[in-house]
């Protein structure tokens, strides 16, 4: 322990000299940290979850993913404001505001999800890979471009104080902070990815997924409808998406037109890092990308998380390309 | 009854004709086998039932409808199965997720969890599998999963395509027992082959194909005595 603790305080030297914090200090953020890193894991294991359906069936990136997500996020923001009275009162009892600003965000890019895949990817389903992407590419600058227009270039600020009550804003357990809205971005993650693997696990349709995403040939021998199937898979992925865009504001207070570039990239990070196509895969993924980077933060310094995500990808598609729990595609003889 | 009839079909890839004038009937609870080499266009043919391949000239009919032109999904809702070559197990869904797909458009619990069981009964293996991952089993297994996971949407018609692929001798007769056997209990079938005797030890009739035509039609019995067959199928000298 001496050992880690002289190690622990060279290396705080090294990155935080210009803050000169104490080893005890680091030690004390540690479970602060974690607490952190799974809520933001949560979140970037939902949006890692769209990224691994479609891939699973397409074998194509949705760059467009991450664009779902600010609308998600955007949506939130619109409900909660429409639902705010001049001086700043809410219309509706707080909770009730949450659940409906988060099931808008689901419904408004689900039904998104649906409308990129109907007119931007299926007319392309048989063309070369590239062609997909680009018309990937194309959706993003559109989707990107829709919200400038319609909202302009600035930030647009959650008034998420007067939701829920004083009292139950923050808790404290020893010396770490948990605000309300923490808790509810793990809640909320958490039990839509149990409700997600039930469905994926359990009923008919899920199982259609799965086989669709197996084999997509022996699935129609099977009386399987696959366009239906991946009209599905979009409209889960892409509300997940939404879904995780409504918790960021929720728990940051903050949306622009600009947030979906990065939360894309990280949702893609932890989609590779838990293996592209397995849902487990992008859960697993996700919660630890974003409690590596909490941890990041705190040893080394805020400034470097995004550094240290990309610094994961780039060594998950050199040394293990499949991630943790993806499967090694075997070769076509 | 008449199940399926082809009828003047041409099928073509890009410019290139793989099917020419093909001429097929089925009738109801008959065994036929369609024999060729390959590259023949058996395949293809198979391909073209299922609506998977569209003619460009002539027909499919179903039970007296035509289906050339429908998608897949409705052919294969009107009573049409296939066990594709290689047999193509989902490789991760558990053999009991494999059987209930094969089920996938049927609403009648209890007639599934019937057909259920009369698939145990051909196959007790499979029963003792059904936890198991597709991708766990060995060849013969997988054979067996395939067609009774063909049998659960209870078909009309059940195709075959080479069944013989890929399995050990022993095994290969063991799948035709098996096939003349639900064919026996009122299931017709069309199989698709290349080993002409197992074939035609089990079957009705037999068209053989050549570079996309077919160039005999007859009994099984008559096939196997025919001299062209015994030279270029048959390996009997």
């Amino acid at each position: 322990m001496g050992k880690i603790r002289d190690w622990f305080s060279y290396l705080s030297h090294f990155v935080y000299a210009e803050k000169l914090e104490s080893m005890d200090q680091i030690l004390q953020q540690i479970p602060q940290q974690l607490i952190n890193g799974v809520t933001v894991g949560g979140v970037y294991a939902l949006i890692a979850i769209g990224y691994t359906m479609v891939y699973g069936i397409l074998f194509m990136l949705n760059f467009a993913h991450g664009e779902v997500y600010m609308i998600g996020g955007f949506t939130g923001w619109w409900v909660l404001h429409l639902l705010t009275n001049s001086s700043g009162g809410l219309l509706l009892n707080g909770f009730i505001v949450i659940i409906l600003m988060i099931l808008f965000a689901m419904a408004l890019t689900g039904a998104l999800g649906m409308g990129i895949e109907r007119f931007a990817y299926r007319p392309l389903r048989n063309a070369p890979r590239m062609n997909l992407l680009l018309s990937a590419l194309g959706v993003t600058i559109v989707l990107r471009n829709l919200v400038l227009n319609l909202q302009g270039a600035k930030i647009r600020f959650f008034h998420t104080s007067a939701l829920i009550p004083k009292s139950i804003q923050v808790f404290h357990i020893g010396g770490t902070v948990i605000s309300f809205m923490r808790l509810l971005v793990i809640g909320v993650s958490i039990g839509l990815m149990a409700i997600l693997t039930w469905f994926v696990k359990e009923t008919k349709m899920g199982k259609a997924m799965r086989a669709t995403a197996q084999d997509t040939e022996a699935a129609t021998f099977m009386g399987i409808d696959v366009n239906r199937i991946i009209l599905l898979t979009f409209l889960i992925g892409s509300a997940l998406g939404g879904a995780a865009g409504a918790l960021v504001g929720l728990l940051f207070t903050q949306v622009d037109y600009y947030v979906g570039y990065v939360a894309g990239l990280k949702g893609f990070t932890a989609a590779v890092l838990g293996g592209i196509g397995s849902i487990p895969g992008a859960m697993v993924g996700g919660f630890i990308l974003g409690i590596v980077e909490s941890l990041a933060t705190t040893l080394i310094s805020s400034t470097y998380k995004d550094v240290v995500s990309f610094i994961i990808l780039i060594l998950v598609l050199l040394i293990r390309p499949w991630g943790i729990l993806g499967e090694k595609a075997p070769e076509k003889v | 009854m008449r199940i399926l009839e082809l009828i003047d079909v041409d099928v073509f890839y890009g410019k290139i004709q793989a099917l020419e004038d093909i001429q097929v009937h089925i009738e109801e609870k008959e065994l036929v086998c369609l024999l060729g080499g390959n590259a023949s266009g058996k395949s293809t043919t198979l391909k073209t039932i299922l609506g998977v391949v569209k003619p460009a000239r002539g027909r499919v009919e179903f039970m007296g409808d035509k289906i050339s032109g429908l998608p897949t999904g409705k052919i294969v809702q009107r009573g049409v199965s296939i066990v594709p070559e290689n047999r193509r197990i989902f490789p991760r869904l558990t053999v009991l997720e494999n059987l209930e797909l094969g089920a996938y458009l049927r609403n009648d619990p209890r007639g599934i969890s019937q057909d259920m069981e009369r698939v145990f009964n051909l196959f007790p293996r499979i029963k003792e599998r059904l936890k198991q991952y597709g991708a766990t089993l060995s060849g013969g297994e997988q054979q067996m999963l395939a067609m009774g996971r063909a049998l659960m949407s209870r078909p009309k018609l059940l195709l075959m395509d080479e069944p013989s692929m890929g399995l050990a001798p022993v095994l290969v007769e063991n799948s035709f027992e098996i096939i003349q056997r639900v064919n026996r209990e009122g299931v017709t079938i069309f199989v698709v082959e290349q080993n002409a005797n197992m074939a035609l030890s089990i079957a009705d009739r037999g068209y053989v194909l050549q570079l996309g035509k077919i160039v005999l039609h007859d009994k099984a019995e008559n096939l196997l005595n025919n001299e062209m067959m015994k030279k270029a199928y048959l390996a009997t000298g």
